[in-house]
């Protein structure tokens, strides 16, 4: 049988980094094809690709044989493709008709509402849905409006669905709806292509799998041919598990002590729920997890960029949870963010002005209220000297830097601060493998000098790498704490879809 | 099929010559207007240059007007500066003119002592005026564009009320003004022109303003918020509280330009003191890239226009919608020239 949709050795470069790199990937007719992959396997590129949002460097891809080009989403669009984003796609102050609307590529200049409402009623019937056509999004359910997205697709009357972990945000009972949808979807002869961490649920729908890595496609797999541990296996690569050459340390101090947490949560992302945990002096913790479940939440409370609303934490046994203390204290926490663009660096500032971002006020780079640029200069080019930044001609405004040199710069800012703790998040996510190994000497080193640093990532080999103690995070609580030295690659996966409890 | 890309790196040249360039073009769209309108554009803008620039009273004329525009500019650049909109200068202005009038006319002071306290009661004023934005953007992000805008409306009809009620000079054949200010409270002038010495107080501004905003650490905390809200709050800027006195500041500046106006070129309160000046200063501040040095220049650059505009309407016999005119072609061809510095034009061929 010939596939429906055929991407045929796709390579797509960004600077600095190669998302793709000859994947290839077969979609049948009526069937659910589960992607897996680890962050920056390239799924999402992949996805953005058949999206037409991205244009392939080479590579062809072909819907039932001919070869087709996206020059944008409309393209896509009219090959009958759809996506349903993790974060959507909607109009929050529009009703639910007024969104599917935009979807309607066809529509007249003259809305017969009607015949459009009576279209759409066909199709809530059809997979019995129930969702109030003049309700404003923003009042409906995360689930529900999920349920828009899928109408909004359907209307079109697509082909091939993209579905990218459209789990992460439902219940249980919304998932098994979802999944008797996507079975229903399915014996209708079209086709799904399902993005999940979630072994379960791989397991549960899939008819195929292609596993990637690193960009490239790494097998596919039919029905029979693979269990939870086969998927695991390839996901993660068989070599064996790096681990650094560690000095073996005792850990006998605890640095911050976190007792019973509560705090909530960012949109669409988990809150912390009863959230303990404790730091040791000199140890790094590596929190391991899928995105969303709670880390980037903990970041900000550690660091002070959101209050808890319940719980105690303690640093070195005093109280800092809501004390005035707390502020000093959070001073000597270093934070490298999630979104390094968006939160890190003052773009349009020169790499001088980014490095004293955080302590601008302090000693040497102020005098009374005057600014000492003599200080700000000789720390700027012993930094960028330090750590090997690429900072080009002075004065260059940091945003046209690379990401592994702007990363560098926010971890040097951090690290030149002294602090006792470093909060980093996905410190070498989107790097080339060379700065990302910068980035863990850098850790590593400090460590040596009695620093405790949190590393919060989605990519086990760094995790495994780089931490003394890793914690497993899910749904805004910790299923787990392991060693590197005694576990497994599918000890830790099955914790972080939750499914083994302690 | 003509797409535009957003350019990697803006070329310094460009971005230097672009307002310039901008200058130019609103010159020309200009002259081919006046050629609709019969009129010769070489002798009108010979015309222009030789009344604003072309005399010694001409000169004074130009840094009269250039001085609110200074003072103005200034304001509005330091709020631009933290990618706030402060569109309302011109109301701050306003502001400051009836703060500094009221000690003028109501609290017995004289001299250097009275001047002074005028001086510090139009800042106030207008820093005030400008606040009450500030406070709602910082609490309730209330869009300080619409604000600032209303506000200008509300401080002109303040000063209307004013001159026509209470404070109306009842010597004065019933004319919406107010009494003179008494000789010691009105600033002194040079040359026997109509240049006061609150050009002089504008360009100490100029030069603490550049030492504000390039050389402390406050104009840094402004610049990183400017540039990147979030960020700043993850250095631990406190926004809210920089929201709330950088528009006080902007305000204050303005509101020193309204006690310019009254204690140095009218010496009385009265309606119509500003001439738009708030407005103007809008294109001041984003042609001169909001640096201090350059609201200087640009100041007097558009003051020469502005007198050199009056002097057309007499020369000429041009309308004064056409200085208004002007104005608004160059500010167009700025925000155009602006958009041109972040993009570029792709020719591509359209088909597969």
């Amino acid at each position: 049988m010939e596939a429906l949709l055929k991407v045929e050795s796709v390579v797509k470069t960004f600077p600095g980094v190669k998302a793709l790199d000859g994947v290839n990937l077969n979609i049948y007719q009526g069937e659910i094809h589960t992607l897996l992959g680890e962050n920056g396997a390239g799924k999402s590129t992949l996805m953005n690709v058949l999206n037409g949002l991205y244009s392939p460097d080479s590579g062809t891809l072909r819907i039932n044989g001919q070869p087709y080009i996206f020059r944008s989403p409309k393209d896509s669009i009219k090959a009958g493709i759809g996506m349903v984003h993790q974060h959507f796609m909607l109009v929050y102050n529009n009703t639910v008709f007024e969104n599917i609307l935009l979807a309607v590529s066809d529509l007249p200049f003259w809305l017969d509402k009607k015949k459009l409402r009576t279209r759409i009623k066909e199709i809530l019937d059809r997979f019995s849905l129930h969702i109030e056509l003049d309700e404003p999004i923003r009042k409906l359910s995360i689930g529900q409006q999920q349920w828009v997205e899928l109408v909004k697709l359907l209307i079109r009357d697509c082909k091939v669905l993209i579905l990218d972990e459209p789990t992460a945000v439902l219940t249980p009972q919304e998932s098994d709806r979802l999944f008797g949808f996507l079975k229903q979807f399915k014996e209708e002869g079209r086709s799904v292509i399902f993005i999940s961490h979630k072994m379960r649920e791989v397991m549960e729908l899939s008819d195929r799998v292609t596993v990637l890595k690193k960009g490239t496609t790494v097998k596919e797999l039919i029905r029979g041919e693979f269990d939870e541990t086969v998927l695991a296996g390839l996901m993660i690569g068989t070599d064996e598990i790096p681990v650094w050459e560690k000095d073996r340390k005792e850990f006998k101090e605890t640095v911050l002590s976190i007792e019973h947490l509560f705090a909530d949560k960012e949109k669409n992302m988990s809150d912390l729920i009863d959230f303990s945990l404790e730091l040791r002096k000199g140890e790094i913790l590596g929190i391991a997890g899928v995105a969303g479940n709670g880390q980037k939440t903990l970041a900000e409370v550690l660091t002070g960029l959101k209050p808890p609303v319940s719980g105690k934490i303690y640093a070195a046994g005093k109280d800092i949870t809501n004390s005035d203390s707390r502020k000093a204290y959070i001073a000597g926490i270093a934070h490298v963010p999630e979104d390094r663009k968006s939160m890190g660096i003052a773009p349009e500032m020169s790499v001088d002005e980014n490095l004293i971002l955080k302590s601008y006020k302090e000693k040497p780079f102020r005098k009374f209220i005057f600014q000492n640029f003599k200080a700000i200069k000789e720390n700027a080019e012993k930094q960028i000297a330090d750590f090997a930044i690429k900072a080009g001609p002075k004065g260059t405004p940091i945003r046209l830097l690379s990401g592994g040199n702007i990363q560098k710069v926010i971890i040097a800012r951090e690290l030149s601060m002294r602090p006792s703790v470093l909060v980093a998040l996905y410190p070498t996510r989107g790097l080339d493998m060379g700065s990302a190994e910068y980035v863990h000497k850098v850790i590593m080193d400090a460590r040596k000098d009695d620093m405790s640093t949190i590393v919060i990532s989605e990519d086990l080999d760094e995790l495994l790498k780089l931490s003394d103690r890793i914690a497993v995070m899910f749904r805004g609580r910790i299923t787990g704490i392991v060693e590197p030295e005694h576990t497994s690659r599918e000890e830790i996966g099955l914790l972080m879809s939750g499914e083994a409890a302690q | 099929m003509i797409r535009f890309e957003k350019r990697k790196d803006a070329s310094k040249l460009f971005t230097a010559v672009a307002p310039f360039m901008s200058v130019l073009f609103a010159l020309l769209t200009a002259a081919l207007i006046m050629l609709f309108a019969g009129i010769n554009p070489i002798a009108a803008y010979a015309g222009m240059i030789k009344e604003s620039l072309g005399s010694f009273y001409g000169v004074s004329e130009t840094l009269v007007k250039s001085t609110p525009l200074i003072l103005t500019g200034l304001g509005v650049s330091i709020a631009f500066r933290m990618k706030i909109w402060n569109i309302g200068a011109d109301g701050q202005l306003y502001m400051g003119a009836m703060g500094a009038s009221y000690v003028a006319l109501y609290s017995g002071l004289t001299g250097i002592t009275g001047i002074a306290v005028m001086l510090f009661a139009a800042a106030v004023a207008g820093g005030l005026w400008a606040g009450v934005s500030g406070f709602l953007k910082a609490k309730a992000n209330v869009n300080e564009i619409i604000v600032t805008l209303l506000m200008n409306y509300i401080a002109i009809a303040w000063v209307s009320y004013l001159v026509y009620g209470p404070w109306k000079d009842p010597s004065g054949f019933n004319f919406p003004l107010t009494p003179r200010f008494s000789p010691d409270l009105v600033l002194s002038t040079f040359f026997n022109t109509r240049l006061h010495t609150g050009f002089i107080i504008a360009l100490a501004l100029v030069a603490i303003v550049y030492i504000f905003m390039e050389k402390t650490v406050w104009g840094y905390e402004i610049k990183v918020i400017g540039n990147n809200p979030k960020a700043a709050k993850y250095a631990g800027i406190s926004i809210d509280r920089k929201i709330i006195g950088v528009m006080f500041l902007s305000g204050a500046l303005a509101g020193i330009a309204g006690f310019g106006e009254v204690a140095g070129v009218q010496g009385r309160l009265q309606e119509g003191i500003s001439h738009g000046y708030g407005y103007t200063a809008i294109i001041v501040a984003w042609l001169a890239g909001r640096s201090a040095i350059g609201v200087l220049v640009v100041s007097v650059i558009m003051a020469v226009i502005l007198v050199g505009g009056d002097s057309l309407q007499i020369l000429m016999q041009l309308p004064v919608a056409f200085v208004n005119l002007f104005q608004g072609l160059i500010l167009f061809f700025i925000l155009a020239s602006d958009f041109f510095i972040q993009n570029r034009p792709v020719i591509k061929r359209s088909g597969k």
